[in-house]
């Protein structure tokens, strides 16, 4: 039984119920449907050589949900044709198979549709339509939940809180990415256009770790994606210290110009997407475990442990790194390079080494990010790339080159682009906070806790 | 492997409508880059708007395909202007990351479900390309030494050519105008030419519009030569891969997109081929344990990247490039 496709049901709490009595703390894949004690169940999967595609519609005022029948619901392939449609029975379910062979249906997304017409009167369905992506030969499920009719269903302050707490997860992974980004920025210059590849590297570390055979355990728990992720913060370093010592040292060294440089880092970006393609594929992944845990409801608020978890650990190691850079003398040398590199060199530091540090700590803050956000969110070869204009607006926002700025500016772009989906439609999300970016260079070039100085 | 046909059908893409649009994107980008040293990394959004422009008049307003031109030409220079007045007065880096950004926006906003009724979302739009198709004068396929076009192609290269030339005419007299060496000295020292009484902001704004331009009717060439325009035709690594084109020709240098393009395209289709037949048929040369043919069409961008950081590091100045030219840097 598939979890994948449920990932987004359990952020809107639809399918949470029914898992809630089987889903052990660690469990990932679990056998849904036999050991289901709600009445309003999943369906079976169906024992046949197509996919199929299996739903249920839950009204889930009534505890435990109860079942919604006669529904109609249609699914529609890539190019929008109607492939199969279905009415709900007694039981809330529906079974959608799929026209052609499993393999003609591979890598391809399907949208469910609801016929909001054929709902019971006073009912107001929560989503109207899903897309499922096919991606392994297992039938996929989906779950319509169904709430009252009428506005304020879920209050506006609620979905506030709600997308304050994602919005939170994701600044604070950003802050971790952003961070390198904006130190090797102030200590070389360089515009790292390669960074979210070191984002990317760290999500497929992880993924490597758990894809090893067998499963690590420590005192009897499973801890593989756990490993994974410390791999992937201690070899994200090790990578940091490689991309700088193979190549960013050598043509500092030559003397290369910052522009080159950035478009080194161009094509560095493009090499290693191909190559993370290469070995990982194309489709979205997901780490073997957390993947479908079920959340905690806090009043109408839904967070699940992994994402209090994933914050903490985000928020203990921004704390670490900047308490590094604030208080140690090594963190002093690192600011002072970051301010004016030629000054510090005159005063004594060894700029070269505070840059081989900031490389290294940069990228395992990177990679321990990318672990992190597929822990949250999935991953595929290029959830780094897709990062890295957000990257960018946090730190131009904050100020390129600062500590401070990076965070400040990652939390303001995090919770920007999480909240503006109260007022525009979710498509609309990076854009905002790019016009964010876009605005702010207007009125404060310097960025907001930049120092003001000629940048043009 | 089949040599010949590598080498027909490379060379059929080296000078295909393809290469023609990243030629004329390269042309717009010589402007910004090579002779102003603006560091524009949103051509691909100057396409996309112009593209968008040009057919929107076809299919939103059912007007004649060709009053979408001067559209395209207006909404270009609009999205020139809005760029421009923030940014231009920034470094360089802090250009590339807002060119970059507006040309995500763009697109997304382009690309947006809420905007499908207009746009087509993510599947684009169609149903415009009949008033160009009936100028076509070719039938049946054409051309020379095994190297075959349709007749819809090479109509789309004749005219893709013809824009090319007349284009490397501007540039070349504009560049040799006194207009044309401010703006090489504004790429060379700012400042120094601050100091002569020039308004440095009003050349780079004049030269990100006529740069834009150039992107425009790549932008154009793409609705014609794919007879249907999306998103996908214009995401960022179109413009990396038009900066490429143009830092293997050389910056700087009028004939440098054009030399850019062909081999560019020759190489990355012979590459592309290449490893397909090495993976593909009953006896593959490469085992499909090394590789399989979906990687196999990987290795030419991997190859594509490595490329372009080997010529930045060891070549900058491309093949026809002077050296001299090119000590841009961020100031």
């Amino acid at each position: 039984m598939p979890t994948r496709a449920l990932r987004r049901g359990v952020a809107l709490g639809a399918l949470v119920l029914a898992l809630m009595a089987i889903l052990g703390p660690a469990a990932s894949a679990a056998p849904t449907s036999e050991t289901t004690t709600d009445e309003c169940a999943l369906a079976k999967p169906t024992d046949d050589d197509v996919i199929s595609i299996l739903g249920r519609i839950c009204d889930r005022r009534e505890s435990p949900q109860a079942p919604v029948e006669g529904v109609t619901v249609t699914v529609e392939d890539p190019a929008g044709e109607v492939i199969g449609e279905a009415t709900s029975g007694p039981d809330g379910t529906f079974v959608i198979d799929l026209p052609g062979t499993a393999v003609e249906n591979l890598g391809k997304k399907f949208t469910v549709k609801l016929d909001e017409s054929t709902l019971p009167e006073d009912t107001k369905p929560e989503v109207l339509q899903r897309t499922v992506a096919v991606n392994l030969d297992t039938d996929q499920s989906v779950t319509f939940p169904i709430g009252a009719a009428g506005p304020g269903a879920t209050g506006f302050f609620t979905e506030a809180l709600q997308l304050t707490i994602g919005g939170i997860v994701f600044s604070v992974l950003l802050a971790m990415a952003a961070l390198g980004l904006s130190m090797i920025f102030g200590t070389t210059g360089l515009t790292n256009f390669a960074h979210g590849e070191l984002v990317t590297f760290g999500a497929l570390v992880a993924f490597a770790v758990d894809r090893l055979p067998g499963a690590i355990e420590i005192g009897g728990a499973n801890v593989t994606v756990v490993v994974g992720v410390f791999a992937a913060f201690f070899v994200s370093a090790l990578f940091g210290w490689v991309n700088n010592a193979a190549l960013w040292r050598p043509l500092r060294r030559r003397g290369s110009g910052l522009v080159a440089m950035m478009i080194v880092s161009i094509g560095l970006s493009i090499l290693l997407r191909n190559v993370y393609q290469y070995f990982a594929g194309a489709q979205s992944q997901n780490y073997s475990q957390y993947s479908a845990v079920q959340p905690w409801e806090i009043g109408q608020i839904l967070v699940t442990p992994k994402e209090v978890m994933v914050t903490v650990i985000g928020i203990a190691v921004l704390v670490g790194t900047t308490s590094l850079l604030q208080f140690t003398r090594l963190g002093k040398a690192t600011r002072a390079v970051a301010d004016n590199p030629g000054l510090a060199s005159a005063t004594g530091i060894n700029v070269e080494r505070v840059i081989g540090l900031v490389w290294i700590g940069g990228a395992a803050l990177a990679g321990l990010a990318g672990a992190l956000l597929g822990l949250t969110q999935g991953f595929d070869y290029q959830i780094g790339f897709k990062l890295l204009l957000l990257m960018f607006a946090a730190v131009v926002l904050g100020g390129l080159g600062t500590i401070w700025g990076a965070i400040l500016g990652a939390f303001v772009i995090g919770l920007f682009v999480e909240l503006s989906t109260l007022l525009v439609p979710a498509e609309f999300k990076f854009v905002g906070a790019l016009l964010v970016l876009i605005v702010v260079l207007l009125i404060r070039p310097q960025g907001l806790l930049g120092r003001a100085q000629r940048i043009g | 492997m089949d040599f010949g046909n590598l080498l027909s059908l490379s060379l059929e893409q080296a000078l295909g409508p393809t290469a023609i649009i990243y030629c004329l994107a390269a042309i717009g980008l010589n402007v910004h880059f090579g002779y102003a040293g603006l560091l524009n990394f949103g051509q691909a959004g100057f396409m996309m708007v112009a593209g968008y422009s040009f057919v929107s008049v076809a299919t939103i307003w059912d007007l004649n395909l060709w009053l979408g031109i001067p559209l395209a030409v207006v909404m270009t220079v609009l999205l020139a202007l809005l760029l421009g007045v923030p940014t231009l007065r920034l470094r360089a880096d802090y250009l590339a990351i807002v060119t970059i950004a507006a040309a995500e926006v763009i697109r997304q906003t382009i690309s947006a479900a809420s905007f499908s009724e207009y746009f087509g979302g993510q599947d684009g739009v169609t149903g415009f390309i009949g008033p160009f198709r009936e100028l076509n004068p070719y039938s049946g396929s054409i051309g020379f030494a095994g190297v075959n076009w349709s007749g819809y192609d090479f109509w789309v290269m004749t005219v893709g050519w013809v824009l090319v030339a007349v284009c490397c005419l501007i540039v070349w007299l504009l560049m040799r105008s006194p207009w044309g060496r401010v703006l090489k000295s504004i790429r060379e020292d700012e400042d120094a030419v601050r100091s002569l009484g020039k308004n440095v902001y009003a050349f780079k704004m004049q030269a990100l519009v006529i740069g834009g331009l150039f992107g425009a009717l790549a932008g154009c060439m793409t609705a014609l030569r794919s007879a249907s325009i999306g998103p996908s035709f214009f995401a960022t690594d179109v413009t990396f891969f038009a900066y490429t084109v143009l830092l293997i020709g050389g910056a700087a240098r009028v004939f440098g997109p054009v030399v850019g393009a062909v081999i560019f395209w020759f190489l990355i289709s012979a590459l592309g081929i290449f490893f397909s037949q090495a993976t593909g048929g009953a006896d593959p040369l490469i085992p499909d344990s090394i590789m399989t043919p979906t990687q196999a069409s990987l290795m030419r961008f991997i190859f594509l990247g490595l490329g372009l950081m080997l010529l930045m590091i060891y070549r900058p100045q491309g093949i026809f490039g002077d050296r001299r030219e090119l000590a841009i840097d961020v100031r």
